[in-house]
């Protein structure tokens, strides 16, 4: 039976029916429907975990019990499990283990476009790259069979256009139980330096006997065509050759590193142009420029963002002396494009009745300087809020205001970190520590709206429910920060402004380190709005004192200010602001 | 049809209106005619009333999941201005179907940038095959904006030359059962519309 599937969904797929019996992960786009779609498997054991590295840890003992794993993030959440990668590779798996690095070039929701092709070089792992749906659910079982044979976790890497796009699969039936006993051994999974060296000597065995592999393994395989041109091509970029050149010869890579060197070589001597397409780096480039071949690539495509069917056209055809190979129907201009008129942007926004929008209000109106992380509230960067001064990585708002305040003693007082409720817990605590141990006197915010909202509302240890929606154990978040040794905890409802200020300005003049819980849940998970406001126009003096708040139920016009009830969820915050008391809620307008 | 044999429609409109739902009914529609079918969606931050872009591509062999700009056949728009913002994805002799509601950027809503007027016309003149159509005042009829998606794809449908049965067939299978009737009655609506 053949069903339309995203990556994700063929990718929880493909670990259901190749018997994948323990998962986790932390959510990342464009990663998170995997195990949200694995979870509703029988006999699949899937997790959240608090960040990347547990749920990389939880996936190394799974696999050395024996049982086959899969461990999914998003692609700067291998930079968190990194540490446990690398050694992972050094001791080798039990059970099959497959890394998914759900890669984003174009930076759709991330915050930087690494190519984590880079980091299976790095640690020395095998790498798959997926072209379409079926793909991505094929290779889950390859790489976990490639996982078992080599003794050697294995990264599935997938890119947004992947991830989220919905192709064709060919389902099959889950193939009965693989899990393994599991054999205390030592040698092989206590790295002290002792036994560690010795497992580097079979690390560099194992990649030898892979390039033995890949260069007759089904995945990586000649479409010849035309030989006039060659293309080394892999993951989606292929999908685009296969539309934009039809007719050349393709050498389709499914497994990236390490790369099959006498397959490229008699590809390369077949064909009289050499061209390797790839998003981001020159990752299969130069590992076939140390063969000693001189493909084009880098020199013609760019290292930044995506590929497309028409720059492979273009790019093709302004060097090729094959251009009768090159389909130029994607270069047929289309509509021309509207420039009498400005066409406005549209950023995302905090939705109506969003609880972080208050919080940064008040930071705007009190000039703080405001370390950011990563989650909805880092809209609060944007205008007309504009209450953010930077946004790293996930957790790395509390170590910088730390930084920052040891950089200017003299900024006491107007420094202060917002943190959402998941990201703390994913990586926040130790940066909190740190402040309490090394005498900080920062505050921080942690903006608890009882779900990881960007990704889509994901449970987390302060929820109270698991991945498969069971109850369980709930972080206290204000015992925690206690017990990090943070003496001052205060906590704010962000409806509130006038308490939320106070509140603010007296936590941040502290001497002391403070944390502020600033606590409502998201707005998407609030089924029954409030009542919405209505507004006055002829009390209304259009000050446009409420339209800092940015909020998209308001708008200005030339007279009065106009609310639009479809939209607001009625959380008072521009009433808090009118000065004139035009806005009111709806039943308490009178005549 | 593009020479390749591949059907490109562009489903563009803001974060929240449902676009997805629709790209998943339209999918389905093509999934029965026997096609070949590739999808492309963008989920994350860009859904926070942010400008989305949905792709749908059918056809005997569908490779790519993205329409190159000016190839798409028909562009369908949940919103004006986002029509306008799209526009050169169309190809010449394209269809553009627009809901005719505009949704004011927060730019727009803090004074800062001006919601540009008359974009139906400018469209129009462009743009020869141009269907605008209110679908929200017909979702209200319904008793639901929301459902203004699906009526939409009423409009879609009908314009594809889609079997009705094999378009209630797709929505009994894509929408949740408690609001399959609802969306029945968007999907008339559309259908039947004057356009």
């Amino acid at each position: 039976m053949k069903e339309l599937l995203t990556g994700n969904e063929a990718i929880a797929r493909g670990a259901y029916e190749s018997g994948v019996t323990v998962a986790a992960a932390y959510p990342g786009t464009p990663s998170t429907e995997i195990l949200e779609n694995l979870v509703r498997y029988p006999g699949v054991y899937a997790q959240w975990s608090p960040n990347e590295k547990v749920a990389l840890e939880v996936g190394a003992g799974a696999a050395i019990g024996g049982a086959r794993t899969l461990v999914t993030m998003k692609h700067v959440g291998v930079n968190v499990a990194a540490d446990p990668l690398f050694t992972l590779a050094y001791t080798g798996i039990n059970g099959g283990f497959v890394l998914v690095s759900a890669d984003d070039p174009g930076m759709h929701s991330s915050q930087n476009e690494q190519d984590n092709r880079a980091y299976a070089k790095f640690a020395k792992v095998p790498v798959l790259e997926p072209s379409s749906s079926q793909e991505c659910k094929d290779m889950v079982g390859l790489a976990l069979e490639i996982s078992e044979q080599f003794d050697t976790p294995v990264m599935l890497r997938t890119t947004t256009r992947i991830a989220h796009s919905q192709g064709f699969v060919e389902l099959g039936e889950r193939t009965g139980e693989h899990t393994k006993a599991y054999v205390k051994n030592a040698q092989k999974y206590v790295m002290i330096p002792a036994h560690a060296r010795g497992r580097h000597v079979v690390v560099e065995e194992r990649r030898k006997k892979l390039q033995a592999y890949v260069e007759t393994c089904p995945v990586n395989r000649v479409e010849w065509g035309d030989r006039g041109i060659g293309v080394i091509t892999s993951g989606v970029v292929y999908d685009y050759v296969k539309e934009v050149a039809p007719g050349v010869s393709i050498l389709k890579l499914g497994i990236t590193f390490p790369l099959p060197e006498q397959l490229i070589r008699e590809f390369a001597a077949e064909v009289k142009e050499l061209y390797v397409i790839e998003e981001l780096e020159p990752f299969m480039e130069e590992q076939i420029r140390v063969m000693g071949l001189e493909p084009v690539g880098k020199k013609i495509f760019p290292r930044i963002g995506e590929v497309s069917q028409k720059m492979i056209a273009e790019k093709l055809l302004s060097v090729t002396q094959f251009k009768d190979l090159i389909d130029k129907s994607v270069l047929v201009p289309g509509v021309e494009a509207e420039k009498d008129v400005q066409i406005p942007v549209r950023p995302p926004v905090m939705c109506p009745g969003c609880p972080h929008r208050g919080l940064f209000y008040i930071l705007n109106q009190l000039k703080m300087t405001v370390m950011g992380d990563i989650g909805c509230y880092t809209l609060g960067s944007l205008p007309p809020l504009e209450a953010m001064d930077t946004c790293i990585c996930m957790g790395a708002s509390i170590g910088s205001a730390l930084g920052m305040e040891k950089a200017h003693p003299e900024m006491h007082g107007r420094v202060v970190s917002v943190i959402g409720d998941s990201t703390f817990l994913h990586s926040g605590i130790t940066g909190l520590l740190d402040i309490a141990y090394n005498k900080g006197a920062t505050t921080t915010i942690i903006l608890d709206n009882s779900t990881t909202a960007m990704t889509g509302h994901q449970d987390h240890p302060a929820t109270g429910r698991t991945l498969s929606k069971e109850p369980t154990g709930k972080v206290d978040l204000a015992a925690l920060v206690r017990a990090l040794g943070i003496k001052r905890v205060a906590a704010a409802d962000p409806f509130d402004l006038d308490q939320l200020k106070k509140i603010v300005e007296e936590e941040a003049a502290a001497n002391e380190p403070s944390v502020i819980i600033v606590k409502r849940p998201c707005a998407l998970l609030i089924k029954q709005a409030d009542l919405p406001y209505t507004i006055e126009p002829e009390t209304c003096i259009n000050c446009k004192k409420c339209m800092k708040l940015g909020c998209p139920a308001l708008s200005a016009g030339a007279d009065s200010v106009a609310v639009n009830s479809a939209l607001c969820t009625g959380c008072a915050l521009c009433a808090q602001l009118c000065p004139s008391g035009a806005l009111k809620k709806e039943g308490e307008v009178i005549g | 049809m593009a020479s390749s044999g591949v059907t490109n429609i562009l489903i563009v409109g803001v974060g929240g209106q449902g676009t997805i739902l629709a790209s998943r009914i339209l999918s389905s529609l093509a999934q029965q005619e026997g096609h070949d079918v590739k999808v492309s969606e963008i989920h994350g931050m860009a859904q926070r009333g942010g400008s989305v872009v949905t792709q749908v591509r059918m056809g005997k062999k569908v490779f790519s999941p993205l329409i190159a700009e000016g190839q798409a056949d028909i562009i369908l728009s949940f919103e004006r201005l986002e029509a306008l913002r799209w526009m050169q994805y169309l190809k010449n002799g394209g269809t553009m179907i627009i809901n005719d509601q505009a949704i004011e950027p927060v730019p727009v809503l803090l004074g800062l940038q001006e919601y540009p007027g008359n974009i139906i016309d400018r469209i129009r003149s462009r743009i020869p095959d141009t269907i605008a159509i209110d679908a929200l005042a017909l979702a209200r009829k319904c008793g639901n904006d929301k459902s203004s998606n699906v009526v939409l794809m009423g409009v879609l449908a009908r314009k594809m030359g889609f079997a009705k049965e094999k378009c209630i067939k797709s929505l009994e299978e894509k929408v949740p059962a408690k609001f399959l009737e609802l969306n029945k009655q968007a999907f008339e609506e559309g259908w039947n519309a004057e356009i």
